[in-house]
């Protein structure tokens, strides 16, 4: 059968009527007409504007390209009958793309600039861009604005996300497979032959990633949160005490011993290597002092140290110690709200990463004091979305405003944006995808689009609409309230 | 009515010897390394193993038993568990071979009654096996394909594989029969439809925690996805799209996929509200709504005042008996709106004429009446939602009441009980409520019989049901978001009343969830840990 039976609709509509409505998240500006254009998949092309600094041999477009192909043609089974109507509208056949600053063999990262114009007209259809990046998001508007279409990190793409943030390892297991440090895995995972990521992984995740411009931040949480560390290095955890014998259980990194420097040292080294990002998250939340306050060795180091009994004093000194070790690897760094919150004295470019809803302030406060003292912040507060209710939960998440707290300009400025968290207590491969999408496209609409984006029906039309595009591309995202999509998710 | 105590009396000879000597001696409590869920009546095993090799063991039938290979339900039934067993497993190939008296070559099942291969199961169903594990034959018996079904569901969690590899089964002696006969999984097909293959994967799942009835809320205001053959507008006009029904293939598919496992299929058809979808395709089957003496365009329930409805719901009511072989038919009943009858002057009309006065419990009672009577002459039997029962309507003795309504349910028992009829319970098990952390406790906690009256209302409760209500969930989190919740109500409803210990439960349960992952149904986690075969999306 000839590809030509085959047709697409390029509407541009007037906005908050037709196709355009179907946007998620919303644009910066979008200007809409009545005017349609068709396009036929067979001779259909993305091509490279000739004064483009990328051309052919552009990995991150060339890829994109293929991509946004197959999820606009691929698995049509749509025929109209009558070819014939297809004079009413007139034709498009490429999308001509323009990047103005070469590079396509990097990273992308906190500055990178996604930006980006797709004009549409009677005379020309060209996605103009400062960089790859921006075109790769022009690519997901403009797959968005095809309709009548017959019918893991993809789909962040889909929502214009650009940080993976990869909570690796905790304290029930430990997963990474470290080089310099094969016991940890072997000693510290689940099942040291099936339940690991090899280098082989980590390094596809990242350039998987990497093609759709999205950032990889790896955590590897310290000193709490370290239980499954253990085991692959004797020594690094406080021996908890019970009286003046040690109970045999372990408590947070030990910080009173130079070994532990020394094996952080060596440890982020590698870890400094193998993620490319700028930025590596090191944790510091919720350290439990109980066990360090058992221990004799640690408080004969507190004394020395003339830390008192100020707990806070010790987990400073040892965050400050790992800062120092990771920024002398030309990295820069991310932590929780708590290494904020006791007052340990970080470095000024350090990211500080807000989490806790109500405790010890609101979370709209909390940003509040951490940008007054001159720090950036990322909002994760309001979106723990491994934590769910009955009913329609994306409002509530949608309606958060991040810069809706006291300061000045400068101030909202350093809110660098924020987070959809999915903690893994609940959550595995069975049910991370329908927990997450679409309610995660809440979040992604309100940290791509403009603040003035915040009208909750218009929201509900198009992410209904989203979530079923999302289901024709084969993520399994679950719905918002009562209805259907054309295309239902299969069993398998 | 049949009651729950009598189906044990029935159990002859040996069976019933063991059944009483098992209500004795409540359970031996489960050894450390057995993942059996839902726990059987009485268990007994030794530390002597078996050991299975898969190339050299197989199901066959007693030369005593009443049923043989011509008995499809079975012949079915050992090829599922063959594979269950060993078919998700790397074999170890060039093994030692076992010594002959360590190994357990054959399950000869034994059928000791009329086997039922060709019939439906029932509410009546016998579901009682006893399980012998030893070598070289181990004996699997029961009165009915349908206990058969259930110990070799019991049989294949009985088989692991020891660190060598080798499949591993202790000597054991299981006796077991279900507290409840009915024991149900509600799903909704109108909120959101569920492809076929989803509902067979739920049907799959069930069997793996002994529940046997699928409890079909196949229409709703929503949409109207079952293809009648009366009334064929109903789908083509009601269904939210035309790939978005259940044609009379996809139905009789479903219930044979069902009856092969022992689950008998309850359709239900909710009226006289809960049925906006039903006025698409049927013109004035549904009343108008008025508003200032004007039809205002929007309808509310079935019209109960116009002969044309029950002519209607006579033939549709009739197909569906014919359709679905189950001996009940559950009539909803439940939540109706006066608002829209109450505006309607013909209805008020109505309502004078026959005296009922402003009362409209009157006026539904009157509706609900006719069509209850109108199943009974169709020789079957009705389930209704509580409100029915609540409103006073004249209920034929036998129908029977579902309670959903989380407030006071015990309270609701009590009542509904000492009127005399049969309940279902299901108000502490909408598992379509979310809530973060291990809320499988509080499903798993409920004790169905804990409220005030005498034994014989006790025997009133025939059993319970966990919904999946589906406003928010479909195809894609179905699932993970019944299982492994929905276990907990299965061994609450299969399992002796003394079994509550939660840590062992956690602990059972935990294996258990990994198994259903293993047999590829994507059961959530209950907490952080893991599965040596996870889900592969």
């Amino acid at each position: 059968m000839a590809g030509s039976t085959l047709r697409f609709s390029l509407l541009l509509a007037a906005a908050f009527a037709g196709r355009a409505t179907a946007l998620w998240p919303w644009p910066q500006y979008i200007q809409t007409s009545e005017l349609r254009y068709t396009i036929f998949p067979q001779s259909f092309q993305f091509q490279y504007h000739l004064s483009s600094a990328a051309q052919v041999g552009c990995s991150v477009l060339d890829e994109a390209f293929q991509r946004y192909r197959d999820l606009l043609f691929g698995s049509v089974a749509f025929r109209f009958p009558h070819p014939i109507e297809k004079r009413h509208t007139s034709e498009k056949n490429s999308l001509v793309v323009l990047v103005v600053t070469p590079g396509c063999d990097q990273f992308p990262s906190l500055g990178s600039v996604e930006n980006y114009t797709l004009t549409i007209n009677d005379e020309q259809s060209l996605l103009l861009s400062e960089t790859v990046w921006g075109a790769l998001r022009g690519l997901e508007t403009f797959s968005q604005l095809i309709w009548r279409s017959p019918e893991g990190t993809d789909v962040m793409a889909y929502n214009k996300f650009n940080v993976f943030h990869w909570h690796l390892v905790d304290d029930s297991s430990f997963p990474y497979e470290s080089f310099t440090f094969p016991e940890l895995t072997k000693k510290g995972s689940y099942n040291p032959a099936t339940h690991i990521y090899t280098a082989q992984d980590v390094k596809e995740v990242i350039e998987y990633a990497r093609l759709r411009g999205i950032r990889v931040l790896a955590e590897f949480d310290t000193p709490g949160h370290t239980l499954s560390w253990g085991p692959g290095v004797p020594g690094l955890l406080t021996p908890c005490y019970s009286g003046s014998h040690p109970s045999g259980t372990f408590g947070p990194v030990n910080p009173a011993l130079n070994n532990t420097y020394e094996f952080m040292s060596t440890f982020f080294l590698e870890i400094s290597t193998v993620f490319p990002d700028f930025y590596l998250h090191l944790g510091g939340d919720e350290v439990d002092f109980t066990c360090w306050k058992s221990n004799p060795d640690i408080q004969a180091f507190m004394k020395k140290k003339g830390f008192g009994d100020d707990f806070k004093k010790l987990e400073s000194f040892y965050i400050q110690t790992l800062l120092d070790i990771v920024s002398a690897y030309g990295k820069g760094y991310v932590v929780w709200q708590e290494v904020f919150d006791n007052k340990v004295k970080v470095r000024p470019d350090t990211i500080i990463q807000v989490w806790r809803e109500e405790i010890p302030v609101k979370y709209v406060k909390e940003l509040a004091l951490v940008t007054r003292a001159g720090f950036r912040a990322l909002l994760s507060a309001p979106w723990y979305l491994n934590h769910i209710t009955y009913g329609p939960d994306w409002k509530e998440i949608y309606l958060v405003e991040p810069l809706a707290f006291e300061g000045s300009p400068e101030q909202k400025a350093l809110v660098i944006g924020g987070e959809a968290c999915m903690w893994g207590e609940y959550v595995d491969s069975t049910n991370l995808v329908p927990r997450l999408w679409p309610r995660a496209g809440a979040v992604a609409e309100r940290l791509w689009s403009n603040k003035m984006v915040s009208n909750l029906d218009f929201a509900f039309k198009r992410l209904a609409h989203f979530r079923c595009e999302l289901l024709r591309r084969g993520v399994q995202a679950q719905p918002l309230s009562v209805g259907y999509c054309d295309m239902e998710f299969e069993q398998t | 009515m049949e009651q729950r105590g009598l189906a044990r009396l029935r159990l002859p000879g040996l069976l019933a010897l063991l059944a009483a000597l098992a209500a004795r001696t409540p359970r031996v409590s489960a050894s450390g390394d057995l993942n059996l869920w839902p726990l059987p009546v009485s268990l007994k095993t030794t530390p002597r193993l078996f050991y299975l090799s898969p190339g050299n063991f197989f199901f066959g039938h007693s030369p005593t038993s009443k049923a043989g290979p011509s008995c499809a339900v079975l012949q079915e039934a050992f090829r599922r568990y063959y594979d269950y067993i060993f078919g998700f497993y790397k074999w170890h190939h060039g093994h030692n071979k076992i010594p002959s008296e360590m190994e357990l070559q054959k399950l000869e099942v034994s059928v000791i009654m009329d086997p039922e291969c060709d019939s439906f199961p029932s509410i009546t169903s016998d579901e009682s096996y006893t399980l012998l594990v030893k070598g070289p034959v181990a004996t699997l018996t029961a009165n009915r394909v349908w206990g058969v079904l259930r110990g070799l569901e019991t049989f294949s969690q009985l088989i692991y594989q020891d660190s060598y590899g080798t499949f591993t089964a202790n000597e054991s002696n299981i006796v077991d029969s279900p507290r409840f006969p009915h024991r149900g999984i509600l799903i909704d097909t109108s909120r959101h439809f569920l492809p076929v293959k989803t509902i067979l994967k739920t049907l799959d799942a069930m069997a793996f925690n002994k529940f046997n009835v699928l409890h079909w809320h196949i229409v709703d205001d929503q949409s109207f996805p079952y293809q009648s053959i009366s009334f064929p507008e109903l789908s083509n006009k009601g269904s939210y799209s035309l790939s978005h029904v259940y044609t009379p293939n996809d139905v009789r598919t479903v219930i044979e996929y069902a009856r092969l496992r022992g689950i008998r299929v309850l359709p239900e058809f909710d009226s006289p509200g809960h049925t906006e979808s039903w006025g698409k395709g049927q013109k004035d089957l549904l009343t108008p709504c008025y508003h200032a003496r004007e039809p205002s365009g929007t309808f509310g329930p079935i019209n109960p005042i116009l002969n044309s409805t029950y002519s209607f719901l006579s033939k549709l009511f009739k197909e569906i008996s014919t359709v679905f072989p189950d001996e009940f038919i559950h009539l909803g009943g439940d939540e109706v709106n006066f608002n829209c009858w109450e505006s309607n002057p013909a209805v008020l009309n109505f309502m004078m004429n026959k005296g009922f006065g402003k009362n409209f419990k009157k006026l539904q009672s009157f509706y609900m009446q006719m069509v209850l009577d109108m199943i009974s002459t169709m020789k079957k039997r009705s389930i209704v939602w509580q409100e029915v029962y609540d409103d006073e309507g004249k209920l034929l003795p036998g129908t029977v009441v579902q309670v959903w309504k989380m407030g006071d349910f015990y309270k609701e028992l009590e009542n509904i009980t000492a009127a005399g009829f049969p309940v279902i319970i299901s108000a502490p098990w909408y598992l379509d409520v979310i809530n973060y952390g291990q809320d499988w406790r509080q499903y798993y906690s409920v004790k169905p019989l804990n409220f005030a009256g005498t034994p014989e209302q006790k025997q009133l409760v025939i059993g319970g049901e966990a919904c999946i209500w589906g406003e928010y969930v479909d195809a894609t989190n179905l699932t993970p978001r019944l299982w492994p919740r929905a276990s907990a109500v299965g061994e609450r409803l299969w399992s002796p009343q003394e079994v509550t210990d939660l840590d062992d439960a956690y602990r059972r349960l935990t294996r258990h969830r990994c198994r259903m992952v293993r047999r590829g149904i994507a059961a959530q986690p209950l907490f952080t840990g893991y599965c040596e075969h996870e889900g592969r999306m």
